[in-house]
């Protein structure tokens, strides 16, 4: 199932076997028998995140389902919630994230970036789901979050995100947007129409994205 | 083959893996029609006579080979309680899910169909078609898969995470929606469609592991092909479906839509003589192409798929978004005929 150029620690393999398979189990005691007690962010960037890009990338090669991805995902979050409890002053708080499905009411494309991203240490603020363009502004001028996500299931929806990122830029220039779903994989110019910074064609892909706007933020 | 063929003729050929005049196209719009009648989308949804007037002047201007009975996947999740949302831009869409937590499974029940107005209108839509249509023209319609229309009666994260964890809830689940599918698709075959299109997007590898779909979804759309009295055309919604070409075939589907990320040579190889193809036109794209674009990538995928019939032009996901403009359909519509006449050139 797993079948990439990259070498893998032992480690890393039986990882990504344990998620493939869902086995919350096997996954945790991997985990625990890996990694250095105290030292939870080193286990996220060398063996957790890993795993989890590594399952992107299955996915996008079609040889690794959406419903693995959802779990692999859900699972190294309770992982890391568990050795990275929210607050915890080793877990990384900036830059401050927000995350909405707009308009649409189909929440998974956002539920497996959340837990991606909460699994690679960061903190997200949920706008939850069928949030319109004018709820979309009021909450992002009220938390100016320095990276915003935006989800859409439905190719109109994705359209009229439009007028909300040009809104939402007018007020907060520097407010990075970071654009995915259904649409925009299946028209690769369309993030650029809508005016996002980025789109993110997979959880982990837009983990590598906020990486970078963090880097380039000084975070 | 040089004499016209009526779309049921030409379609009927296609499908037995004959060449016929030319290569049949599907138009499956649901919504364009209220452009024709110059409606809002709400309202046209509204009388299946509004419906049915826009199916018959769509497949006038574009010169399509079907009419397209279908309203929405939501009409089904608001049969079994579900919501459904309109909008002005789009498809209906289901809302809020009917299966909150675990004890609603239990609880609910199947969809009496006579009792769900959303199903009458249907079943009305096909009747009013029949008129028009008589043994010329196929009248398509659809039912979304037991294994899949979960993901609108209870939201796919808490559909994957019953999937997953609790095997005997999720099977109290599909014996109702495959019962509730068998109803369905027999009361639109009785009303007058000619074949159905069985939404099973949890089908495509891209969505669920092929071994677990051949465990779970695949046995229910065994039952429900063998259950119904008409054909159908296994349809993944924009989905790859290549690894489970042969697994719907063995279900006893007669075609199948397939997707614009499809390897269309492996696709023809896989289907061979047992499904015929349907596609794969990438609809979220099209609406910004020229009609030169438009020529060319239909006659591209003709020379792929065409030989030897087994293939229905169409789009890859079951639906044209409103926001594609008359000038790209017409520029398809042209493109089949100037590029899919049998017998096919390059």
């Amino acid at each position: 199932m797993i079948d990439s150029a990259a070498p893998h620690s032992a480690s890393l393999t039986a990882m990504l076997e344990a998620l493939l398979a869902v086995d919350r189990v096997r996954a945790g005691r991997i985990v625990k028998d890996s990694c250095i007690p105290g030292s939870p962010v080193t286990c996220v960037e060398t063996l957790i995140v890993p795993a989890l890009e590594e399952i992107g990338r299955c996915w996008e090669d079609g040889t690794v389902a959406l419903s693995q991805v959802y779990m692999s995902g859900r699972i190294c979050e309770e992982i890391v919630d568990v050795m990275l409890p929210a607050g915890d002053p080793q877990r990384k708080g900036q830059p401050k994230l927000a995350i909405a499905v707009f308009e649409d009411h189909h929440t998974l494309g956002k539920r497996i970036v959340f837990s991606v991203l909460r699994a690679g240490g960061y903190e997200i603020t949920d706008y939850g789901h069928g949030v319109m363009a004018d709820d979309l502004v009021h909450m992002v001028l009220r938390d100016d979050p320095q990276i915003l996500l935006i989800s859409t299931l439905m190719l109109p929806s994705a359209l009229r995100a439009k007028e909300a990122i040009a809104r939402i830029r007018n007020e907060l220039p520097k407010t990075k947007v970071i654009v995915g779903g259904a649409p925009f994989n299946f028209d690769p110019s369309l993030w650029q129409e809508v005016g996002a910074d980025a789109m993110g064609r997979t959880a982990t892909e837009t983990l590598e994205i906020v990486n970078l706007f963090a880097r380039e933020m000084g975070q | 083959m040089t004499t016209a063929m009526t779309p049921m003729q030409r379609t009927l050929a296609a499908m037995s893996f004959k060449e016929p005049d030319r290569v049949p196209w599907f138009l499956l719009c649901t919504m364009h029609g209220a452009r024709e009648l110059g409606l809002p989308l709400q309202e046209y949804f509204s009388k299946p006579e509004y419906v049915a007037r826009g199916q018959l002047a769509i497949r006038k201007r574009y010169d399509s080979d079907c009419y397209y009975a279908f309203i929405s996947a939501a009409t089904e999740a608001e049969a079994w309680g579900g919501e459904i949302l309109y909008r002005e831009d789009g498809p209906p869409n289901s809302g809020s899910p009917v299966i909150r937590k675990s004890e609603d499974i239990e609880k609910i029940e199947i969809p009496v169909i006579e009792e769900c107005p959303g199903l009458a209108k249907t079943l009305r839509l096909i009747e009013l078609l029949k008129k028009d249509a008589k043994r010329d023209i196929p009248i398509i319609s659809a039912v979304v898969s037991p294994f899949s229309v979960p993901v609108m009666q209870m939201g796919f994260e808490a559909y994957l995470d019953l999937l997953y964890t609790q095997p005997d809830l999720f099977k109290k689940l599909m014996k109702k929606n495959t019962a509730f599918c068998i109803r369905w698709s027999n009361a639109l075959f009785d009303a007058g469609a000619t074949a159905l299109g069985y939404f099973e997007p949890l089908a495509s590898p891209d969505m669920i592991p092929r071994d677990l779909y051949r465990t779970t979804g695949l046995p229910l759309a065994a039952e429900v092909v063998k259950s119904v009295r008409g054909p159908m055309a296994a349809h993944l919604a924009s989905g790859r479906t290549v690894p489970v070409i042969n697994d719907l075939a063995g279900a006893g589907f007669v075609g199948i839509g397939v997707s614009t990320n499809d390897d269309m040579g492996a696709v023809k190889e896989a289907c061979g003589k047992k499904l015929t193809i349907l596609g794969n036109l990438n609809g979220v794209a099209m609406r910004n192409w020229t009609e030169a674009e438009a020529n060319h990538i239909v006659h591209d995928l003709i020379l792929k798929v065409g030989h030897g019939g087994g293939f229905i032009l169409s789009d890859n996901h079951g639906e044209i978004p409103y926001q594609v403009p008359d000038r790209v359909l017409m520029a398809i519509s042209a493109a089949v005929k100037k590029n899919g006449t049998y017998p096919l050139d390059g």
